[in-house]
This record gives C-alpha cells, sequence and structure tokens, in this order.
C-alpha cells in the first residue's frame, strides 16, 4: 500500500501529523519517517510510474529513474539524519516544517512533468520559510521573508516556462528542457535561483545562517540540491553552465575568507561547492554528469556534517562568531573531531569524500578542453581548503583560548554527526559505493599515485599558506562586521530607494499643494481684478460701442474671405 | 589557569611551531616524490614539477590579499541592515 503513495508523502505526512502525536512518540515518528520513505523508494526502484487525472491534465506524479533516485537516497538519508540531530527539538514547529520540506523536495525530485514539480517547488519554499522563521533569532523573520520572496519568484518563473512549455510543444513531461527557447530560458532562471547563481545567490547567505542550529542543517540538505536535480535534468550540456559555475565556484571563497559568522562561511562554501556540480552539469559529459551527482551527495553529507558541529557550537556557546570563538576542542573534543572529518570532506583529502566526487568533474573540465575553468575549479578546491578545511575548526576549536567552557554537544547531536561522519569516509574510502548509485556507468579510479600527491601538495601548501599568513600576521583578523554583497541591491540601495522615493513623493506633493495654493489665489485674484466691482468686466458698456466692434469684426471677415 | 593550560599540548607555543616545521618538511617531502613519481598530467602544464604546490600556495596567499582589498570596500558596521 506503502508503494502507491508518491514519494515524499510519507514525509509529509508525518509531519503534518506530528503536532497532534505525543510527545512520546514524536522523536520516533520522524525517525520512521525517513526510514519508511527510504524503503519505499528501495521497493518501487527504477522505471515505476504514478500518474493521476487534475486540471485536465495526466500528471506524473512519480517517475523514478537512476537520476531521481540517487537524489531520492541521499534526501531520505539526510532527512533521518536531521531527525536524530534535531531529537531535542521534536516539541516546536520547526521539526513538522522540517519534515514537510522535506517531504516536498522529495516529491518534487520524483515529479514526472512541471506542474507537480513547480507545486512541490513552491511547497517546499514555504515549508523552509517556515523552518527560517522558527528560528525565532530577532533577524530570522526578516531573512525568512526575503527568503520566501525570493524562492516564490522561482516558482513563478518555473509556472510561465511551463505554460509555454506546454504552448510551444503541447507537453508537460519534465525531461530535457535545453536553452534555445524563451520557455527553456525562464526554467533555466527558476533551477538558478534555487541554485544559487551569482547575482541569484544572496537568500542562501541571507537567510541559512539565521535559522536555529537544527535548522540550517536540514535547510543546507535540499533546497540547493533539488536545484542541482532540476538543473542535472533539464539542462545537462548546456554551455552556459560551464561559465557560471566556475565563477559560482570562485566568487563566494573571498566572502568566505572576511566573514566573521561560521556558518555564513559555510553558506559561502556551499555556493562554491554548487559551482563545481554546475560545472559538471553543463559539461553533460557522462563524467561530468556522474560527477555533479556523485558530489551533490557527498555534499549533503559533509556541509551538513559542518553545520551540525557550528549548530553545537551555537547551541552550547550562544554564538558561532569567529571573534568570540576559540579554544572550544577542551570543551567539545568529540565535536572538534567530528567537524575535522566534515573539512577533510570538503577539501578533498584522499579517503573523505569530495576526493572521490569533485576530482570527477576536475577531470571532465580538462578533458573537455577548459583549461581556464580547470584553473579556476583548482583555485576554488585550494580556497575551499582554505577557508572551510582551516578556516572553521581553526577559530571555533583551535586559535587563541577565549575562555568559553561549555558542555560537550547533547548526545543524539554527537550520535548524528557520527553516523554522518562514518558515511564521509565510508565514501571516500569505497568509492564504487556510491558510484554504483550514478544514474551512468562509471569508468573512473580516483585512487591514482598520481592523483593523491597531486592533491596533497595543493592541500598542504595550501595549509602552509594560511599558517604562514597567520604567523606572520597578515592574515586579515575576525571583526565583527556585515560585508555588502549583491543583497545590498535590495537591503540597502533598494530600501534607501523606497526612502528616497517617500522623500520625492512628500516633497512633490508639499510642492504641489504649495502651486494649487498658489494657483488659487492667483485665480481668486484675476477674477477680483476683472469682476469686482468697478473692475473691467463689472463695468457696463454703451451698445454703441458693441456695434461699432461687430462692424469691425465682419469687415475683418469680409476682407479675409476676398483674399482666399 | 596555568595548570590547566599546561596540560593541553597545543596551549605550548613552542609545540605550534613544532607543528607548523614538521608541516613544512611534509611539504617539502611531498615535492620531492614529484621526482619519484610520474604525475601523468591532465592538462599539460600541471605535469611540471612542483605544479601543485605552487598553485596550491600562491592561490591562497592571492586569495587572502585579494580578500583584505574587498574587505575595504564591502565591510560595513554589524549593525548596517538593522538601522
Amino acid at each position: 500500500m506503502i508503494a502507491e503513495l508518491p514519494a515524499g508523502f510519507i514525509l509529509i505526512a508525518a509531519g503534518l501529523l506530528l503536532p497532534l502525536v505525543p510527545r512520546a512518540g514524536k522523536g520516533a515518528l520522524a525517525l520512521a519517517a525517513p526510514v519508511l520513505a527510504f524503503a519505499q523508494l528501495l521497493w518501487i526502484g527504477p522505471e515505476y510510474r504514478l500518474e493521476a487525472e487534475a486540471f485536465g491534465f495526466t500528471l506524473e506524479l512519480v517517475r523514478t529513474d537512476r537520476l531521481s533516485l540517487a537524489f531520492g537516497y541521499i534526501f531520505t538519508i539526510a532527512a533521518f539524519l536531521n531527525a536524530v540531530y534535531s531529537w531535542h527539538q521534536r516539541d516546536g514547529a520547526e521539526q513538522p516544517a522540517a519534515l514537510v520540506y522535506a517531504g516536498s523536495a522529495l516529491a518534487a525530485v520524483f515529479a514526472g512533468d512541471l506542474l507537480t514539480l513547480f507545486v512541490f517547488w513552491e511547497l517546499s519554499a514555504v515549508a523552509a520559510a517556515l523552518v527560517v522563521w522558527a528560528g525565532g533569532r530577532p533577524r530570522a523573520y526578516g531573512a525568512g521573508m526575503r527568503y520566501l520572496t525570493v524562492q516564490l519568484t522561482s516558482g513563478l518563473l518555473l509556472a510561465a516556462g511551463a505554460a509555454l512549455r506546454y504552448a510551444d510543444t503541447g507537453s508537460l513531461a519534465f525531461d530535457f528542457i535545453g536553452l534555445d527557447t524563451p520557455a527553456g530560458a525562464l526554467i533555466l532562471l527558476a533551477f538558478g535561483i534555487k541554485c544559487a547563481f551569482p547575482f541569484l545567490h544572496n537568500w542562501l547567505q541571507d537567510a541559512y545562517p539565521e535559522a536555529s542550529p537544527t535548522g540550517t542543517v536540514v535547510l543546507s540538505a535540499f533546497t540547493t540540491k533539488l536545484g542541482i536535480y532540476a538543473l542535472a535534468r533539464g539542462f545537462p550540456g548546456t554551455e552556459a553552465l560551464i561559465w557560471i559555475g566556475a565563477t559560482m565556484a570562485a566568487f563566494p571563497i573571498f566572502y568566505a575568507v572576511i566573514e566573521n559568522d561560521l556558518r555564513r562561511v559555510l553558506a559561502y562554501s556551499l555556493n562554491n561547492q554548487l559551482g563545481f556540480m554546475v560545472v559538471g552539469i553543463g559539461l553533460g559529459t557522462a563524467m561530468g554528469l556522474n560527477g555533479a551527482i556523485a558530489h551533490a551527495f557527498a555534499d549533503i553529507l559533509f556541509k551538513g556534517l559542518l553545520f551540525m558541529s557550528m549548530g553545537a557550537v551555537l547551541l552550547r556557546t550562544g554564538t558561532v562568531n569567529g571573534t568570540d570563538l576559540g579554544g572550544l576542542y577542551k570543551s567539545m573534543p568529540w565535536t572538534t573531531g567530528f567537524c575535522i572529518v566534515g573539512a577533510a570532506s570538503i577539501s578533498a583529502f584522499p579517503l573523505f569524500s569530495g576526493f572521490v566526487t569533485k576530482s570527477m568533474i576536475m577531470t571532465s573540465t580538462a578533458q573537455e578542453g577548459y583549461q581556464w575553468v580547470w584553473l579556476i575549479l583548482l583555485f576554488a578546491s585550494a580556497g575551499v581548503f582554505h577557508h572551510a578545511g582551516i578556516k572553521i575548526p581553526f577559530f571555533a576549536f583551535f586559535a587563541h583560548d577565549s575562555g568559553i567552557r561549555c558542555k560537550e554537544a547533547p548526545v543524539p547531536m554527537l550520535i548524528a554527526m557520527g553516523i554522518t561522519a562514518a558515511l564521509c569516509i565510508g565514501i571516500g574510502c569505497f568509492p564504487t559505493m556510491l558510484y554504483a548509485l550514478l544514474p551512468l556507468p562509471v569508468v573512473y579510479e580516483p585512487y591514482t599515485a598520481a592523483h593523491v600527491l597531486a592533491q596533497l601538495q595543493l592541500l598542504v601548501f595550501s595549509a602552509l599558506a594560511f599558517s604562514w599568513l597567520m604567523r606572520n600576521g597578515i592574515y586579515p583578523p575576525e571583526l565583527r562586521s556585515v560585508n555588502l554583497d549583491f543583497d545590498w541591491i535590495f537591503r540597502g540601495l533598494g530600501r534607501r530607494g523606497v526612502m528616497g522615493a517617500e522623500v520625492v513623493i512628500y516633497l512633490g506633493w508639499h510642492c504641489a499643494s504649495q502651486w494649487k495654493e498658489g494657483l488659487q489665489d492667483r485665480i481668486a485674484g484675476a477674477a477680483r481684478r476683472y469682476h469686482a466691482p468697478g473692475a473691467i468686466f463689472a463695468r457696463t458698456w454703451p451698445s454703441g460701442s458693441s456695434a461699432l466692434w461687430m462692424m469691425i469684426v465682419l469687415l475683418a471677415l469680409l476682407i479675409a474671405g476676398y483674399l482666399a | 589557569m596555568t595548570e590547566e593550560n599546561n596540560r593541553y599540548w597545543l596551549d605550548r607555543p613552542e609545540n605550534v611551531t613544532r607543528l607548523y616545521r614538521g608541516l613544512w618538511i611534509a611539504g617539502a617531502l611531498l615535492v620531492l616524490l614529484d621526482l619519484v613519481v610520474h604525475r601523468h598530467a591532465e592538462v599539460g602544464f600541471d605535469g611540471w614539477f612542483s605544479f601543485y604546490a605552487v598553485y596550491g600556495f600562491v592561490a591562497c596567499v592571492a586569495l587572502v590579499l585579494t580578500a583584505k582589498v574587498l574587505r575595504r570596500v564591502v565591510m560595513r558596521s554589524e549593525d548596517y541592515y538593522d538601522r
């Protein structure tokens, strides 16, 4: 019977039921739902179809193939890990919202048509905004609002693109779309917002760090990877994506270096990792696509692990600002260890997950002859080790001792981090298990002496650069600050623009009313001048002068008629 | 505090210096391995001797120096958006 339900409905139903369940059962329900959903995916396997009639269309509520299943597996694993991690949060509004969010992202991945995709696209946006708001921090409200605005815009673009595409082709099926029609461009823009393309990216760095310690972990898994999935299905081999992806991989790392809020640093580095995936999709080769999907799979785990460790720090110390932290390895040794595993994985150390996934994208870039893109990606690889691999653990757990002494993270959080860390190392040591899940056959061997040596050289010398800059006092210190990014256009310039417009309208109104009063005065004055007793229009004139004037006018008419 | 500090190996500056020197030695060994292991090149120029070491070091220094300049342009006080 469960197999008959659309994928994702189990999680959505669990999320809706959760507030009604007595406290004792909440944790069990939140854990059981992802397990059931995972079992359902194993049960239905590839080539499964579930159709329904709605709005006069035949909708494909579920369509499975190897691409959607790979994302389905990792989404259910992420939902499970989140349920473990947020065990202590099972009372509030966040956990139900998180389950609905995960469920709708899962349902969107299995949508066989653009209309179904649109519905779950929007539902996941609303549920994610609820997760942000559940953070309850003062800035969470505004950030959630901006998140929702941007994501709903993405949904509108998707709907518009789908409608145009239906008009063009008569089909709503969600297959390869391509960039050669206006419909394709609109849909790419919609996907681009979710993937955090440059200039469309700021919702990510804005909203994610404002959610609760647990909320950010769940947010980091789904929205952007749903975008990557949609891009991989709709636009593989679109060359523009290679350059977009290279830009995305490079520019956020500069911000990551100077950002003080360590969860915002991770948001920038999430953006940078998405860049690698977008390049892989743009290449469109078997190796590139497989690499992008494998990297998305690995990224959900290692980025989740890093956000988990920072969430534990935030929970225990009340801050994740680099300026306030340091020396926490003494109080939170386990969290420190798990954070380092996440850091090693994102930095692609041999034996950790990033090493076996990112390198597929790099190799494909080189094989296709994009040397400049390859150099940018290599720069971004060194940079990601620098800001996520070293900066995050260093400023939180080492650096100078901040004097903070706190308890180790709660046991459920440690368990969740432990499982995630084990998966990161497992993928790194036994990559064939992950490769077996990828949509296309994999012919790639990550563990060659040349590759291991090259990567170790890159990483050790990046670490040396960090230490050298640090010991010579060149490294920029952590400072309490806000760094302006593209969101300044609507949060700074836009807000000032609105305030400026208010001033202009006020002044305009003021001038207009002044002018109106002046006009009234002038009219009244003129009326008085001409119509007042004794004024020109109020005088009596003799009828003889009227007759004279009449005669002059008639004469003028006669002459005019004669001349014409 | 002093007693507690002595309990942790990393709290002693001389140990941090040891780690730092160890890292340089590891780097030097990895570069020397380039003479032994044939790194078959992906794009051509990456086959040059110690390419990844030099690129990694230069890339990170360039990244940090550029980011310092970026800070002059984009950094504002913490309550910039709350005002």
